[in-house]
């Protein structure tokens, strides 16, 4: 296929996928089936741009002219490359995952549920591919809309508290900030195209750019930057697979995606470095990242830690945007791809915890370790590729923000960043500790186990209890792939090489 | 060709013979075919417009400025075409809603009084003769009158009362205004006044024909804060008479607006010679606000959408307000695609009306569920109401936002948004009840309304969506 009808592709597989979902909802084996074969079909055809972006080509689409200096188009370039494969790679494991946790925990309106889901994919794919803010934006409200039922699932007043202040804090920040920022650069630039080098060079002194990229930052509110991150800790009352693929990776990351996007492509990072116009947001990307450490080590519940340590992590991804080295630009561009892998494994396992034993707090989990080793050791991994250790993926794109911090001559990161994976590993750490070295809490463990048994006939006579295996097996395999990701930072860093390329 | 009498002349036969015959099915048979005619003319007179210039029709063969002359340009083209065309997509929908809500030896008198309504407003859009606007604008006001008083809730007795003293004060200042016209020039032809009033712009009976003629208009388009009459009339008319006005009637009066302040009044200059675009500006950013707000407290969704009608309004006279080429495309471009958002959810509040027999928001928990097309179009036309991209709604205020940047006037983006923002709050609002409470035992029995009502609605929702595409037609 060539990559026009790719991109078109890409846009419409999870859209037909959507409707027949719709179609086959009486069917429920049926309509797993669609979402998985579509799953893969998305990524098989993702995967086949690939070889083209490697080789440096930059395919455009043009879709419509909406009207003079806002068009619908499209350009495949690296960034954007490596996204749309993690998100279309990702939503195949997750959605093996999603049938065992959705049937696991008998969750209603489950038809629902895969349709958002599959839009919410195309929405994703479009925010990748987009060519131009505007196409950008127009996908990035389609995300904020098709994700919307997803949080409120549950239907109750904790669901739709949680579902209205998601919808509040991105749709209001779109509209305070980032319209106006889109604005402002169509009628500075003349163009809203994403161009290599930035198209703002010349047009905008510092100060300007000072301002316009505080429009950006905090008018893309998926990327949670402090102090608009509420709606992430209020999104987990959503199904976990929708915490695990939404909330850690396809949402937040479109976020960040965005952001460093419109740093290189919009600003452009020579222009940055120049006006020194994104120093400030280094300061509270540092902050926002530092915070919700030390938030998250005060959370009790374990999605909700989780959540907290997300919006740290996004900081890294945005305080690599505002250092805007090439490195420290790679290095962002790199933990999109180790986070995702990380923290997708950390969320399945909270799914798992809360399938076999519907237990959701930290200090429930004493001794859990042994009924459910193979989802613990998991967590265990990817805990420590959040932290940053070698041999695990994490440990790299750390390693890349911090040496493009230094490039950058902001010492201070480098002690900020020693400083955040001290505090990763003081709220990540004690819950693996916990679960395999603290004896099971007996009394509580009686009438939980009671209740598992009248749920799970013959789980008591097995030692291990472990959630089903449509939710350990995908947890095992994102656990194993961090693990790989380590050995993987060149072909990463190769193809991120080319988002900085300029064309002679 | 007759096309331009025509456009008039056929609403105004059919009104005639809807309240001769008297039969609920005839009178609605007949007012589909004059609707449709009439969209089809207005279509065939846009595309003549747009490849042939300006149309100079002499009414009775008397020659202007003597006779009366009807004159087509792009502008009133365009809204001939809003018009009609709004006609046109209700009247399918308007069989079953108004046999619910009318007594079927009413019906006929409906249609009639619709009809006469359209003819109005079609005239007032298409007719180059300043006392023929004053004349077929209370043809049309007197009809809805009428049209609202018929309305299921007696509650619409007082509110039409209220809108024909506030419009007969507006007619009679426009009355006033257009006299003054004629004392001084002694003409009353649209273009003739054009060519005679700069060399006397600056005298006081032209300056007081001036205010007189906005203050009239303003009336009539419900310019904050003379838009009292408003929510009543719309809340408590039938739905389909609702979705008419709402559609039609304040936008054919912003094209009054614009034609006297720039066509009549020797165009930008003048009018930025006068203190009109202060006023107007702060205006508009009042109802922008002041109706927004009032919105979001409302417990009927009809008077919500009323004031939200209102706040619209202060988006088309903001772009008004600039005079500017960015300004104005985008006070043209909001005054039709306002035209189909409001005409658009008015229908489908029409339809949960049909259903539901109520258009309380408390009263429609968890309808999402039992009417899902009906509150997905909602939802479409919610979110282009508040503009969101893709939609309609997105590119009017993408033009009023560059028009206040090229101005340097930040604030004003500022608050544009800040408007927008408040929408969000009352269309969320009823989303929020609409899908995620449970359903009452009420709402659990309904089911979705017939197709004849849907696909009307649909049409437009359609159209808000296409019209966000492709703006070729209306930018």
């Amino acid at each position: 296929m060539s990559p026009y009808s790719i991109i078109i592709a890409s846009l419409l597989i999870p859209t037909l996928g959507a409707v027949l979902i719709w179609l086959f909802g009486r069917q429920k084996n049926i309509r797993e089936t669609v979402t998985i074969i579509t799953s893969v079909l998305l990524f098989s055809n993702v995967v086949q741009i690939l070889p083209a972006i490697s080789n440096g080509e930059r395919p455009e689409l043009l879709v419509l002219n909406v009207a003079p200096g806002l068009e619908v188009a499209f350009q495949v370039e690296p960034l954007g490359m490596l996204f749309a494969l993690i998100a279309s790679f990702l939503w195949i494991i997750n959605s093996i995952y999603s049938i065992g946790y959705m049937r696991g925990n008998r969750e209603p309106r489950q038809t629902q549920f895969y349709v958002a889901f599959a839009v919410a994919l195309s929405a994703t794919m479009g925010i990748a591919f987009s060519g131009n803010l505007f196409t950008l934006f127009i996908f990035y409200e389609v995300l904020t809309l098709s994700t919307y039922p997803l949080v409120a699932h549950h239907g109750n007043a904790k669901a739709r508290t949680g579902g209205r202040i998601y919808l509040i804090i991105l749709l209001g920040t779109s509209i305070l900030f980032f319209i106006p920022a889109i604005l402002w650069t169509s009628s500075l630039a003349g163009t809203l195209d994403f161009t290599p080098g930035g198209i703002l060079s010349g047009k905008a002194d510092s100060i300007t750019t000072g301002l316009l990229l505080a429009l950006f930052a905090f008018g893309i509110g998926k990327a949670a930057l402090m102090p608009f991150h509420k709606w992430l800790p209020n999104a987990m009352v959503a199904p976990t697979p929708v915490s695990a693929l939404l909330h850690a990776v396809a949402v937040v990351k479109a976020g960040v995606f965005t952001i460093l996007k419109v740093s290189i492509y919009i600003f452009g990072s020579e222009h940055l470095l120049a006006t020194g116009a994104s120093e400030w947001l280094v300061y509270l990307a540092t902050f926002s990242v530092l915070a919700a450490s030390i938030i998250a080590l005060t959370k009790d519940n374990l999605k909700a830690r989780l959540a907290y340590s997300t919006v740290s992590q996004l900081g890294y991804i945005v305080l690599g945007a505002a250092i805007a080295t090439p490195l420290a630009l790679i290095g962002a561009g790199m933990h999109i791809l180790m986070h995702a892998f990380g923290k997708i494994t950390l969320f399945f396992v909270a799914g798992a915890i809360h399938t076999a034993t519907h237990k959701t707090e930290i200090s429930q989990l004493n001794g859990i370790g042994r009924t459910m080793p193979f989802t613990m050791v998991a967590f265990f991994i990817g805990a420590l590729s959040i932290i940053g250790l070698p041999p695990l993926g994490g440990a790299w794109s750390k390693m890349y923000i911090a040496l493009g911090g230094m490039d950058g001559d902001y010492w201070f990161v480098l002690a900020a960043l020693m400083l955040s994976s001290l505090l990763n590993i003081a709220y990540l750490m004690p819950i693996v500790i916990k679960a395999f070295f603290l004896p099971a809490d007996s009394e509580n463990n009686n009438t939980e186990l009671a209740e598992i048994n009248d749920k799970y006939d013959n789980s008591l006579r097995n030692r291990i209890a472990e959630a089903p295996w449509f939710c350990v097996i995908p947890l095992c395999f994102t656990a194993l792939a961090c693990f790989i990701l380590f050995f993987a930072p060149n072909a990463v860093e190769q193809l991120l090489s080319g988002m900085l390329e300029r064309p002679l | 060709m007759h096309l331009p009498a025509l456009q008039v002349v056929i609403p105004l036969i059919a009104a005639a013979l809807c309240a001769l015959f008297r039969h609920y099915f005839l009178a609605w048979f007949i007012t589909i075919l004059a609707s449709w005619l009439s969209f089809a003319i207005a279509i065939l007179l846009l595309l003549q417009v747009m490849s042939r210039g300006v149309i100079s029709y002499e009414l009775g063969g008397w020659v202007a400025p003597i006779g009366i002359e009807y004159r087509i340009d792009l502008l009133n083209a365009f809204v001939l075409l809003i018009v009609s065309g709004v006609g046109a997509v209700i009247v399918p929908y308007a069989q079953k809603s108004i046999s619910q809500s009318i007594e079927k030896s009413q019906q006929s008198w409906f249609y009639s009084m619709y009809l006469m309504a359209l003819t109005g407003l079609l005239g007032v859009s298409i007719t180059g003769d300043a006392f023929n606007i004053f004349v077929f604008l209370e043809i049309s006001s007197l009809a809805s009158y009428v049209m609202i008083a018929m309305g299921p809730d007696r509650r619409g007795l007082t509110a039409a009362y209220q809108y024909l003293i506030m419009g007969t004060v507006g007619a009679t200042f426009i009355v006033i205004g257009i006299g003054l016209l004629w004392a001084m020039t002694g003409t009353l032809n649209l273009y003739d006044l054009a060519q005679k009033i700069p060399l006397i712009e600056n005298s006081r009976p032209v300056l007081a024909a001036l205010a007189f003629l906005t203050v009239g208009i303003s009336l009539k388009l419900a310019l904050f804060p003379l838009h009292l009459w408003l929510p009543n009339a719309y809340a408590y008319s039938p739905g389909v008479a609702s979705a008419f006005l709402a559609g039609t009637a304040t936008k054919v009066a912003i094209y009054l607006l614009l034609r006297f302040f720039f066509t009549v009044f020797g165009g930008v200059e003048f009018f930025q010679s006068t203190p009109l675009p202060e006023i107007l500006f702060v205006l508009s950013l009042l109802a922008m606000f002041a109706a927004s707000i009032v919105a979001v407290f409302q417990s009927n969704i009809k008077r919500m959408l009323a004031y939200s009608s209102v706040a619209q309004i202060g988006f088309i006279t903001l772009g008004i307000s600039y005079a500017t080429e960015i300004g104005l495309t985008g006070a043209i471009a909001h005054m039709f695609n306002h035209a189909i958002m409001k005409a658009g959810l008015f229908l489908l509040i029409g339809a949960v009306m049909f259903r539901l027999g109520s258009v309380k928001i408390e009263d429609m928990a968890g309808i999402g569920r039992k009417m899902p097309f009906t509150m997905a179009g909602f939802v479409i036309l919610g979110l282009s109401l508040l503009g969101a991209p893709g939609t309609v709604g997105f590119i009017s205020k993408w033009y009023l936002a560059l028009a206040a940047l090229q101005e340097g006037q930040w604030w004003a983006v500022a608050l544009i948004v800040a408007a927008s923002l408040v929408t969000m709050l009352y269309i969320g609002r009823v989303v929020e009840v609409a899908y995620f409470r449970e359903p009452t035992v009420k709402v659990d029995q309904l089911r979705e309304v017939p197709s004849s009502m849907l696909l009307p609605s649909f049409l437009l929702v359609g159209a808000a969506v296409y019209f966000g595409l492709d703006t070729s037609l209306s930018v």
